[in-house]
C-alpha cells in the first residue's frame, strides 16, 4: 500500500470561535486528484485555506489534525510553512487577477517568485513560462509583456495557473480555478491540469462545483454540505451511484447537453 | 411576428496597443417578441460588446440597432433614456451591480420614481416584483452584502423587470452562481417568460444550460456570428468547425 501524501483527520475549522467545517477526515496519496463539490458557502474553499495554512485572523483548526508527508501541518512554524507553500504545496486561487501586483508586468512577478525560491536562470524560466501558456492556447510573450488590467479575467486566471505550476508542486490546491474561463479554455486548463500529474505526480484537491468536471478529471470526490462531507469516494460510486438524496439532487440540477 | 429587436451589420472596433482591434464585424440578427435567443462563444469574442450595444452602453462604428422597429442607433436626450427604459440588464456579478451604501429596495426603486411614481407606491411595487423573483418584501431592507449570491442576482432581476423592459439582456447571470442556485435563476427566467411574454437576450458560454432554456442560438467566433439556429440544431448537427470544438469541450456527466 502506497503512503499517503496529505491527510486530514477528524478537522473542525471555526471563525470567531463558531465552527464552520465539521469532522472531515480525507486521504490523498501522490498523483491522486480528489474533487470537492458542493453549493457557495458549505466550507469548501474553507478547507483548503486550512491546508495552506492561510485562514487569517479570525479562523482556527479547532480540533483534528492536518498531515502532510507524516509532518503535522499544525505543528510547524509559519517560516517553515512558508517555505513549503509553493514547491510542496501550490494554491491557484479563484480569482488571480487579485493576487497580482496592478503596477508590475507577469514576467517581472513570475521571475520574482522563481527567485524567491531559488531559481535564477531567467531565459529558461522565460521559456518554461511560454511553453505552458502555449498548452493553454495563449501568447506567452505577449501575456509576460502584459500589466493584469491589459489581460481579460480568464487570462489573469491562467497567469495564476501557470505560476502555481511553474514551482511544480507535489500538492496543488486549485479552488474554483476554471469558474472564470470558457469551455473550452477550461478544457485546455484541465488537460494542463491533468498534464503536470502524469508527469510530476502532482496530487490534486479541486474544489468546484462543475460535476462535469470532476467526472471527468478526479479520481474520489467528495460532496460537501454545511461544513460536512455527505458522501465520500470513488468518482464511480458517488457521480454514477450516489447514495444520498443531496448528491442526487445535486447531480439532477446539472444541465446537461442531449444530444438525441 | 414582431420583432423587438433588430441589429443590421454592426461593427466596432477598439484601439489597443496603437493596434486596431475589431471587436465585432458585420453582425446581423433578429429578435422576435417572447423568444429567449442565447449568445455563445469563447471569452473575447465580442458577446458582452453586443450586448452593450443593444444597451446604447457602447456607441456602433457602423450599421443600425432597431428596438421595436425604431432606430436607436445613433438615439440621444428623451429617446435615448426611453431605450434605456426597454432594454435592461441583468449583470455576472451581482453584488458589484448594486450601489453598497444603498439598500436593495432602493436600487429597485429608483427606476420606479424615475417613471414619476411616487415613493410610497414604488415602495409597495418593489414588494411585488421582490415577490416575484422568490423573495420576501423585507429583502428590500436589506444591503447587497447581507444577501446571497443567488439572492442579490435574483434582486437584479427584480430590478430589471422593474421597468417592465422590452428586451432583458441577462450577461452570463448565472455563471458566478452555484448549480443549485442557478437551477432557480433560470426557473424563475422561465416563469417570467411565461407570465410577462418577456424578450431575453442570454449571453453565456453554457451549451447545456442554452439548450435548456433558449429558442434559438447564435454562435459566435472572433466577432462574427457564425452559426445559428435552434439549440438541438446546433448541437446535434453543427456547421462550423469551433461549434463542435466547443460542444466537446464541455465535460459532461455520462449517466
Amino acid at each position: 500500500m502506497q503512503k499517503s501524501l496529505f491527510e486530514m483527520c477528524n478537522v473542525e475549522i471555526s471563525y470567531n470561535g463558531e465552527s464552520v467545517v465539521h469532522d472531515v477526515s480525507l486521504k490523498l496519496k501522490p498523483s491522486e486528484i480528489l474533487g470537492i463539490v458542493g453549493e457557495s458557502g458549505s466550507g469548501k474553499s474553507t478547507l483548503i485555506k486550512a491546508a495552506m495554512g492561510l485562514l487569517g485572523n479570525y479562523g482556527e483548526i479547532s480540533k483534528g489534525d492536518i498531515f502532510y508527508k507524516e509532518n503535522n501541518l499544525l505543528n510547524i512554524k509559519p517560516e517553515a510553512l512558508r517555505k513549503m507553500r509553493g514547491p510542496e504545496m501550490g494554491m491557484i486561487f479563484q480569482n488571480c487577477a487579485s493576487a497580482l501586483c496592478p503596477i508590475r508586468t507577469i514576467g517581472n512577478q513570475l521571475y520574482e517568485m522563481m527567485v524567491q525560491h531559488n531559481q535564477r536562470n531567467k531565459k529558461e524560466i522565460m521559456n518554461m513560462a511560454i511553453d505552458l501558456f502555449q498548452k493553454m492556447n495563449l501568447d506567452g510573450r505577449r501575456i509576460l509583456e502584459s500589466y493584469p488590467f491589459e489581460l481579460s479575467g480568464g487570462m489573469n486566471q491562467r497567469v495564476g495557473i501557470v505560476m502555481a505550476m511553474m514551482l511544480k508542486p507535489n500538492l496543488l490546491f486549485a479552488d474554483e480555478p476554471t469558474s472564470d474561463l470558457d469551455v473550452i479554455a477550461q478544457a485546455q486548463v484541465v488537460d494542463v491540469l491533468i498534464k503536470l500529474r502524469n508527469e510530476f505526480g502532482t496530487a490534486i484537491i479541486i474544489v468546484t462545483h462543475n460535476i462535469g468536471l470532476v467526472s471527468y478529471m478526479a479520481d474520489k470526490v467528495a460532496v460537501m454540505r454545511q461544513g460536512h462531507f455527505v458522501e465520500y469516494g470513488d468518482v464511480k460510486d458517488v457521480i454514477y451511484n450516489p447514495r444520498e438524496d443531496y448528491t442526487k439532487r445535486l447531480i439532477e440540477v446539472v444541465p446537461k447537453i442531449r444530444k438525441e | 411576428m414582431d420583432s423587438v429587436l433588430e441589429v443590421k451589420d454592426i461593427n466596432k472596433s477598439y484601439i489597443s496597443r496603437r493596434k486596431k482591434i475589431q471587436a465585432v464585424k458585420g453582425v446581423s440578427f433578429q429578435i422576435y417578441k417572447g423568444e429567449c435567443v442565447g449568445l455563445i462563444g469563447e471569452s473575447g469574442c465580442g458577446k458582452s460588446t453586443i450586448a452593450k450595444m443593444i444597451a446604447r452602453l457602447e456607441a456602433v462604428d457602423s450599421g443600425k440597432i432597431f428596438l421595436d422597429g425604431n432606430d436607436i442607433t445613433n438615439a440621444r436626450g428623451r429617446t435615448l433614456r426611453e431605450v434605456y427604459k426597454l432594454v435592461q440588464m441583468v449583470f455576472q456579478a451581482p453584488a458589484e451591480s448594486f450601489n453598497p451604501r444603498f439598500k436593495l429596495g432602493e436600487g429597485i426603486m429608483e427606476s420606479i420614481i424615475n417613471q414619476g411614481i411616487s415613493r410610497r407606491k414604488a415602495k409597495v411595487r418593489v414588494g411585488e416584483y421582490l415577490e416575484m423573483c422568490g423573495l420576501t418584501k423585507e429583502f428590500a431592507d436589506r444591503y447587497p452584502h447581507e444577501v446571497s449570491g443567488g439572492e442579490c442576482q435574483r434582486a437584479s432581476i427584480a430590478r430589471a423587470i422593474a421597468i417592465k423592459p422590452k428586451l432583458l439582456i441577462c450577461d452570463e447571470a448565472t455563471s458566478a452562481l452555484d448549480v443549485t442556485v442557478q437551477a432557480q435563476i433560470l426557473k424563475l427566467m422561465g416563469q417570467l417568460k411565461k407570465e410577462m411574454d418577456m424578450t431575453y437576450l442570454l449571453i453565456s458560454h453554457d451549451i447545456a444550460l442554452v439548450q435548456e432554456i433558449c429558442d434559438r442560438v447564435l454562435v459566435m467566433y472572433q466577432g462574427q456570428v457564425i452559426e445559428e439556429g435552434t439549440p438541438n440544431e446546433i448541437i446535434m448537427n453543427p456547421q462550423h468547425e469551433y461549434t463542435k470544438k466547443m460542444i466537446d469541450a464541455v465535460f459532461e456527466i455520462s449517466l
